[in-house]
């Protein structure tokens, strides 16, 4: 159950976008990101949509699995897209019931609201569906790695991240098991009141708690016993190394954020 | 006899429709009879474990059913309820799952979702402690004091506890050394004698299951492979290998002795029935 949570989860692959210089996916969804915000029109997403689907069916990422990413946020989604229309103003009175009116700029805000946050979800969703951990951090350390100078420890917060984001579905594995083993004992997590709920969840978070400091006192001791002293000197497995698709796509990326600038002067 | 508890057509599939379908198990029909002392046996990856968590409804199968005296096990809320407290299961290093203060408090867990008096309570704990041979002493330390081999005890106490008509446990002597595997091995076999409740026991040594279970079945690819008395399924060396599983050395080398030309009998897995065996071959027995 709690295996199917598929935020942040890679699915490993070969195509041509697993393939990119994390550096590059991490700067288009940037990009990506900035373009959704600089897009006003219907035609500007109708651009950035284009982006995401192409990327999308290079891929190969099914459907089904950005659907399932999205599923957790469709609350958000509405309450922002239903803020949107009843609290925007305009010209053109639509209907009024009792003290709320709606706009036609209202329907119009919130459309694109929802549609800005579920292209932003995909987005990202599409990064991390096609980029491991370990090559997110890698590229992510990369990045930063001119804040070295303002003695930012950049190495050190990336294995911190690499490390978190290791043990994510370690850690839900681990609960799953727990809550398995104490339900088994007759353990029921999902009735009664709120209050009996969480003093349910107490059989559950203890072992966890135990576990997560043991596994960590454990990786402690195993990074010491290989030496492991930061990120001075330290050399790199699998050296990143931006390839022609990466100068191609990100062509792509600059090429498309005039686009929408563009768009977005001529008003259009 | 009628089966207490059984499965039909049993299938579970992981992460279905994802990259990472997994078969885990696979149409597996099994059925086991009250007071069975029942080895399930198979490679890391067999299906075993999974099969297991579908007896007391953890698990959903993907199709097929799993019948407690003939109701289905998954066929409403109040059924599994019902149910984990009439199968037990052992879960694998079940030690990770203590969490009480104190050891007594952890044992009377189960008994205690069960909605039990409290004095019932205390009356099984004290017994589930004693048939897992943890002193009544160590009742009001806490779990997290005991060494390894006292948690593992305390845990498998805290199923025993429940009473369940069917006790399954996974793996119970993984990671123990060999005085804590015997004692849990010893302590399982007199609870099943003193009950005589259905056991399923699940290892991958043949060495430890050949010499309690009443019935060995072989899990291979998420399907039964073998299933049978002891003797009955190390006839099959050749096959059991193939599998990727050993077979006790005394088997081992009285297959070799029969290949080479001996007339020894099949499926010989105890030293007891080898000496008899060699015994027998000699022309003499009796006198050893």
């Amino acid at each position: 159950m709690l295996k199917d949570i598929t935020l942040g989860q890679f699915f490993p692959g070969t195509t041509v976008v697993h393939r990119l210089d994390p550096r590059t996916k991490l700067i288009l969804t940037v990009l990506y990101i900035v373009l959704l915000f600089i897009a006003v029109s219907w035609a500007s997403y109708g651009v950035v949509f284009l982006f995401l689907v192409c990327s999308i069916c290079l891929s190969r990422i099914r459907l089904k699995a950005i659907l399932s990413g999205l599923k957790p946020l469709v609350i958000l989604i509405l309450i922002t897209g239903l803020l949107n229309l009843f609290y925007t103003r305009g010209e053109h009175l639509l209907f009024r019931v009792w003290k709320i009116s709606v706009y036609w700029e209202g329907v119009r805000t919130a459309v694109l609201m929802a549609l800005r946050i579920m292209l932003l979800i995909t987005g990202t969703l599409l990064l991390t569906y096609t980029t491991s951990p370990i090559q997110l951090t890698d590229g992510l350390e990369k990045l930063l790695n001119p804040l070295k100078k303002l003695r930012v420890p950049v190495h050190e917060l990336s294995m911190m991240m690499s490390i978190a984001l290791r043990f994510i579905p370690t850690l839900i594995e681990e609960t799953d098991k727990i809550m398995n083993a104490q339900k088994a004992r007759g353990a029921e997590f999902d009735t009664g009141n709120i209050f009996q709920k969480a003093k349910a969840m107490l059989p559950l978070l203890v072992p966890l708690f135990i576990s997560a400091f043991r596994r960590a006192d454990e990786l402690a001791t195993a990074m010491e016993s290989r030496c492991y002293h930061g990120g001075e000197g330290r050399t790199k497995l699998k050296v990143l190394r931006m390839e022609r698709r990466d100068w191609i796509a990100l062509t792509v990326g600059v090429l498309l954020l005039v686009l929408v600038i563009l768009l977005r002067r001529l008003g259009l | 006899m009628s089966p207490l508890i059984e499965t039909k057509k049993l299938t579970h599939i992981y992460s279905e429709g994802t990259p990472f379908e997994h078969v885990a198990v696979r149409d597996v029909d099994f059925s086991a009879a009250r007071g069975e002392f029942i080895g399930i046996i198979g490679h890391t990856g067999s299906g075993k474990s999974t099969f297991v968590q579908h007896l007391n409804g953890i698990l959903k199968p993907t199709s097929g059913s799993v019948l407690l005296e003939g109701e289905d096990v998954n066929g409403s809320a109040a059924v599994t309820r019902r149910v984990r407290g009439r199968v037990g299961l052992v879960f694998q290093y079940p030690e990770y799952q203590l969490f009480e203060e104190t050891v007594r408090a952890d044992i009377a867990y189960g008994p205690k979702n069960m909605k039990l008096g409290k004095e019932e309570i205390e009356q099984r704990v004290l017994e589930a402690a004693d048939f897992v041979g943890l002193e009544a002493s160590l009742l009001d330390h806490s779990p997290f004091d005991l060494s390894g081999g006292q948690k593992r005890r305390a845990a498998i106490a805290g199923v025993i506890a429940m009473r369940p008509d069917v006790l399954v446990l996974d793996e119970p002597t993984a990671g123990l050394d060999p005085r804590g595997r015997e004692e849990i091995i010893r302590n399982i076999c007199r609870y099943h004698d003193a009950v005589g409740g259905t056991v399923l026991y699940i290892t991958h040594s043949m060495e430890d299951i050949a010499r309690f279970a009443t019935r060995l079945v072989v899990f291979n690819r998420g399907q039964i492979a073998l299933d049978g008395a002891p003797e009955e399924v190390f006839r099959h060396v050749e096959e059991l290998e193939r599998i990727g599983l050993t077979v006790p050395s005394v088997t081992k080398v009285f297959s070799i002795l029969r290949s080479r030309g001996l007339e020894v009998a099949e499926g010989i897995y105890t030293v007891d029935a080898a000496v008899e065996a060699l015994l027998r071959l000699k022309g003499g027995g009796g006198n050893a």
